[in-house]
């Protein structure tokens, strides 16, 4: 059967349907999801399907992370809704100190198949406390996993893979890229977490993004084609584990590495992906690795000061064309 | 569920098996067998004892930084107890957790924890993971007044009370956050109050009478095993040794503790209690003395032949794939 063209908030939908029906353990807590179906629309047919099994909570992230988490140690698979992923700094401890660490920390006794699913991202004029992305923070635990999808196939394979795993998923999911449509296959469809994606392939530039960043390569590649730089594009889609096979394959052919991500520049994932380029891979690099990446401001409201802050195609192409001119 | 003798007898060796666990552990550490820091229950034997002695195994319990006398109520095992204080490879953790992080999935304990409240939001999890498996099992949760005054906790109580979880919220009032009295710290003298502001039932009660404790603790216990909901206990009680194992302690005078040490010792009101009702006698009170004597003194043998962990285990037991 071919693939039928659905939106990121639909694809995650219908993984989530499959795999509580597949798997009775499976449930969805959060704040405001049962009424229209979460916030963004994206758990639509669930409260319908399942209504025992999408929860209504207070305004209470330290103990909604807590149910998460106390589930998933005494037989369930929670996915924890945490409205925005902003609000993960009011269950900061229980992420960090508590479900990161308490499998390593009492000896590998136990598992911890915990989903956190966190809509992040900006352009929406949603201002400072509902615009950032903050995968950087979780890739700097050790004992979490950290997802990011892009198109609507990535987020249905991956979100399966996610709940299917027996150890903690920080998985985040661009706001604005709910209504984005792709392809999505039908049926069980599950995509192994650690994979990074080689999206177009290229051999002038290699183009790195993820989430929101992997659009921004996409379209840089197509307008690049256009000067006749063939950029080849990879979405990372899993942070930790991270794919560096895919990444090393990519390089050690274009010479040529832009990082991009939405998240702002200093110490976000872009400065520990090139650290790894210019340690595992520094004799095959032609050029600087570069980041593309939003600049070190709090997201600001007023559109013009929130589209000057956030990486645009053009810093992409402009990346590119300074890392092409070393020889 | 009344007592018979042999009940009571068991919960007095369960209290006696605390206060030489945690007497022998403050030696251990003073010799510098036991690395980092420990904190002591000495004193507190009553409410973990009066708790734990009304749950069931498949129960489930989180505790604190002061947690060695409930995972002993609960069961725990002497030998990976003391292997984990020392970092022993045997020990719960195999040397990763230590004093604060010790757990027994068997027993249903779910970890001490070494953040003020941090097992209260866990709780909540057990609890609703019982609710949604249907299962008769309660979740009971030990946390001292320092952690009553942190967020999580009203978050937690609430939510509990909403969804008529069946959790015993346990809070051990020692009288003491850290160096901290708890009347500078808290708005109310009887944390059970607040209990009232989330409508689930609240109890204070003498946190070093074993009997008043456990008769609290049964009828919060039957009430969430019932489906009705939780409660809170507030044990009253008071912390014999410092915050920590070498606490200079300039917060009370020597005197304070001396006489809840002399007058208000929970052990030896059961005892007298016990030897009132002729259950004890001087001779099975020695007897069970030395032979919890007998078993600590094989519990450090153990740890002490133990090894200690390769050096790069250090990265194992992190993720499962």
């Amino acid at each position: 059967m071919p693939d039928r063209i659905l939106s990121c908030s639909a694809a995650l939908a219908e993984a989530l349907n499959e795999e509580m029906t597949r798997d009775p353990s499976v449930f969805i807590i959060g704040e405001d999801i049962k009424a229209h179906a979460g916030i963004f629309g994206q758990f639509k047919g669930i409260p319908e399907n399942f209504p025992d099994r999408i929860i209504d909570t207070p305004i209470s992230e330290s103990a909604i992370a807590g149910v998460g988490l106390g589930a998933a140690l005494t037989g369930l698979r929670p996915v924890v809704d945490l409205h925005f992923s902003d609000f993960v700094t009011c269950c900061m401890d229980e992420l960090v100190n508590q479900t990161a660490k308490i499998r390593f920390m009492l000896g590998g006794q136990v598992r911890v198949p915990l989903v956190v699913w966190c809509p992040d991202g900006a352009g929406l004029r949603a201002a400072a406390q509902h615009s950032q992305s903050l995968e950087a923070w979780f890739v700097h635990t050790p004992g979490l996993k950290v997802v990011i999808p892009s198109e609507p196939a990535d987020v249905k394979g991956l979100i399966k893979a996610a709940i299917r795993d027996d150890d903690p998923v920080m998985f985040f999911q661009h706001k604005k890229l709910f209504a984005k449509e792709g392809p999505v296959p039908r049926g069980d469809y599950v995509i192994e977490l650690g994979q990074a994606a080689v999206k177009r392939p290229g051999n002038d530039a290699t183009l790195i993004g993820y989430g929101s960043g992997f659009y921004l390569c996409r379209e840089a590649a197509l307008q690049l084609s256009e000067m006749e730089i063939d950029a080849e594009v990879i979405d990372l889609r899993t942070l930790k584990p991270l794919d560096m096979t895919t990444v090393a394959e990519s390089i050690k052919k274009t010479r040529r590495a832009v990082i991009v991500h939405e998240a702002c520049r200093t110490g976000g994932f872009g400065a520990e992906l090139a650290a790894r380029i210019q340690e595992e891979l520094f004799d095959y690099l032609a050029a600087p690795v570069k980041r593309v990446a939003a600049r070190d401001v709090p997201m600001p409201f007023s559109p013009p000061l929130e589209d000057y802050v956030l990486p645009k195609v053009a810093d992409v192409i402009a990346a590119v064309r300074e890392v092409r001119t070393r020889k | 569920m009344a007592l018979n003798i042999d009940d009571y007898l068991t919960v007095y060796r369960t209290m006696v098996t605390i206060r030489q666990f945690e007497t022998l552990a403050g030696e251990l550490f003073a010799a510098g067998k036991i690395p980092g820091f420990i904190h002591l229950s000495l004193g507190q034997e009553g409410s973990a004892v009066g708790v734990c002695s009304c749950l069931r195994k498949d129960d489930y319990l989180t505790t604190t930084h002061r947690g060695h006398g409930h995972m002993i109520a609960k069961g725990a095992d002497l030998k990976k107890m003391v292997a984990e204080l020392f970092g022993k490879k045997t020990g719960y953790c195999k040397g990763k957790g230590g004093s604060m992080h010790i757990a027994d999935f068997s027993l249903g304990i779910l970890g001490a924890n070494g953040v003020v409240a941090g097992g209260v939001p866990i709780i909540a999890g057990a609890g609703f993971s019982i609710k949604m498996r249907q299962t008769d099992q309660v979740a009971v949760c030990f946390f001292g007044d320092g952690a009553a005054n942190r967020g999580p906790v009203h978050e937690v109580m609430n939510l509990a009370a909403i969804w008529k979880l069946p959790i015993v919220f346990v809070v051990e009032n020692n009288q003491f956050a850290s160096t901290t009295p708890h009347r500078e710290a808290c708005a109310v003298e009887d944390i059970s109050l607040r209990a009232k502001g989330y409508s689930m039932p609240g109890m204070t009660v003498d946190g070093n009478d074993l009997l008043q404790v456990r008769n609290a603790a049964e009828t919060a216990v039957v009430r969430a095993r019932k489906g009705e909901g939780p409660s809170l206990i507030e044990n009253k009680t008071y912390r014999i040794r410092g915050h920590f194992e070498g606490d200079p302690q300039k917060y009370r005078r020597p005197a304070e503790v001396a006489m809840w040490e002399d007058k208000n010792d929970p052990i030896a009101r059961f005892s007298h209690f016990l030897t009132q009702e002729k259950i004890l006698t001087e001779n099975i009170k020695e007897e069970v003395w030395r032979e919890v004597a007998a078993e600590l003194s094989e519990a450090v043998t153990f740890a002490d032949q133990s090894p200690f962990p390769e050096p790069e285990e250090a990265l194992e037991d992190l993720l499962t794939s």
